[in-house]
């Protein structure tokens, strides 16, 4: 009997101490970001940059496609600052009542690439031969934005005089997998598992760039990618966060970004 | 007479039945099982599941999960039957090796499985050469091995637990009376070793009606070929949140008839579990 009690007192009081641990965590100046997947290295350099010329503070980062960050969000996450790949995504955010339509800002834009093995064993020159038969493509689901983006490129495609008016249908006739972002697309293509991918072009602009052949997608046909960021309403860190994205819409942030393959703003 | 100490009279007929503090340290941990699962049937509303179960996504997803979890849970017990009898009957060189190579799949991460599955069976894989250009990725057969991978294990564990709980002296016996090699494992060691073998049957199909990291990256998310109910689940919730409460509803409700089943035809042999 007594052991039970000891036993439950050692709970209760590993219990007590992960409460503190946990209560000290959140009142140190971290300010925890959430961005989207294809953000990733250009919001990380962006912080180094940050942080450098404000050491006291700190960033974290949660990436993922932004349709799975509205829905950590939706649930009640702690979150100061969210950076969507679409307005899409970012609506839905403000539909769930914690992020106000007033402090949403345009940021940075970006365009979409197709990609493919560097060993091209599927033989891929041009986009009209997406739809060729046998091909196996890879794209992101249509809740994430770069999935959607690349669907609106293919009705482009649809529409335009150089391509069949059943391209897209043949294309997506081809797709073998709908994944849940656009780092995970990218990466089934490096690994030659999938013929081709639609990605954004700033996913290619560094290393990456070097492990994949890319096609380039004409101006008229292909989509703008526009990424809104929001400081969360009620954010634990308020002035931290506006502080954050100020800096990410700098000129500073902006060529950041710019290096990394978006498109400023500006 | 000796008196037996710490055993009150009125309890020593009720030794079988907990006492009221170990029921009340079990309720923890069984309302933290309870309290989600309850809220889960809760929160779905009877006239939701009716007007989502009938979507195509939806049907397709039960369907592959149920075709693809009935096929590794053969393949298992096909395959792994002679791995757990090797296992439990056998002492050899290496058998330790053996016995930890069983239990990796468990200990390793799903999504580790997955890139593992991949750079083996994967078109630039080490099979690949061998095969012609293996064409597994992306395919219902990739949801199979994924599922066999993360799920044989407990089947092969619990098997050979099964088989070396047999006592060795009926099988003497049946042997003296003539009995073949064959003979004695259908005759004695199958039917001792029911219990483990149906329970490892149940917690490998359970695994299997589970599984998603490894299949996300090795089978891919394509709604039809490879979108099992955990994937359809995942997707689902960052579209609609309903369509993944529904399923993971019907996950539920599959998943509690199977054991409950199971559990009816064995009587309630919990040791084994």
């Amino acid at each position: 009997m007594q052991k039970i009690l000891v036993a439950c007192l050692l709970v209760w009081l590993a219990v007590a101490f992960q409460q503190k641990a946990f209560a000290q965590q959140t009142k140190e100046k971290e300010l925890t970001v959430f961005a989207a997947a294809s953000l990733n290295e250009a919001f990380k350099a962006i912080a180094d940059a940050y942080e450098s010329t404000n050491p006291s503070e700190k960033i974290a980062f949660n990436f993922a496609g932004s349709q799975q960050l509205v829905q950590q969000i939706a649930e009640g996450s702690p979150v100061d600052v969210f950076a969507s790949a679409n307005i899409k995504q970012m609506n839905e955010a403000v539909k769930s009542g914690r992020i106000d339509s007033a402090s949403i800002r345009v940021f940075v834009r970006n365009r979409l690439v197709v990609v493919f093995p560097k060993e091209n064993s599927a033989g891929i020159h041009s986009l009209r031969e997406l739809s060729k038969s046998h091909l196996k493509i890879v794209l992101a689901d249509k809740a994430v934005p770069v999935g959607q983006y690349a669907l609106e490129f293919l009705e482009k495609c649809n529409r335009s005089a150089a391509f069949d008016s059943s391209f897209k249908q043949k294309v997506l006739d081809n797709v073998v997998s709908y994944e849940e972002n656009v780092k995970v697309v990218l990466s089934k293509v490096m690994l030659d598992e999938a013929d081709a991918g639609i990605v954004y072009t700033s996913d290619i602009s560094m290393n990456a760039g070097e492990r994949v052949g890319t096609l380039e997608i004409p101006e008229a046909l292909n989509v703008i990618a526009t990424y809104p960021i929001a400081v969360v309403r009620n954010a634990p860190l308020h002035e931290q966060a506006e502080k954050f994205v100020r800096y990410v819409v700098s000129d500073e942030g902006q060529n950041i970004l710019g290096r990394f393959g978006f498109i400023p703003i500006k | 007479m000796k008196k037996m100490s710490n055993v009150p009279i009125k309890e020593s007929g009720s030794l079988l039945r907990p006492r009221w503090q170990i029921l009340l340290a079990s309720l923890p941990l069984v309302l933290f099982l309870l309290i989600p699962l309850a809220g889960l049937i809760l929160r779905v509303s009877p006239s939701n599941v009716m007007s989502t179960i009938m979507q195509p996504q939806v049907v397709q997803a039960i369907r592959l999960s149920v075709t693809t979890t009935v096929i590794t849970v053969l393949l298992t017990l096909f395959f792994g039957t002679p791995v757990a009898y090797t296992l439990a009957r056998k002492k050899f060189v290496g058998r330790t090796m053996l016995d930890a190579l069983i239990d990796m799949p468990v200990v390793l991460p799903p999504s580790v499985a997955g890139v593992a599955l991949l750079i083996a069976f994967g078109r630039r894989g080490f099979l690949s050469p061998l095969f012609g250009g293996l064409e597994i990725p992306f395919t219902e057969t990739a949801v199979v091995l994924a599922q066999l991978f993360v799920a044989s294990p407990f089947y092969i564990k619990s098997a050979a637990a099964g088989f070396a709980s047999v006592n060795r002296e009926l099988e003497h016996a049946a042997a003296v009376d003539g009995a073949s090699r064959l003979q004695i494992f259908r005759t004695i060691i199958l039917p001792l070793s029911l219990p483990a073998i149906v329970g490892g049957v149940v917690m490998t199909w359970a695994r299997a009606l589970g599984e998603f990291g490894a299949t996300i990256i090795f089978a891919g998310n394509y709604p039809g070929r490879t979108q099992t109910m955990p994937l359809a689940i995942y997707i689902g919730f960052e579209i609609d949140l309903n369509i993944a409460l529904v399923l993971a509803l019907i996950l539920l409700v599959i998943s509690f008839f199977v054991l409950a089943v199971v559990k009816g035809i064995l009587g309630q042999r919990l040791t084994v579990f």
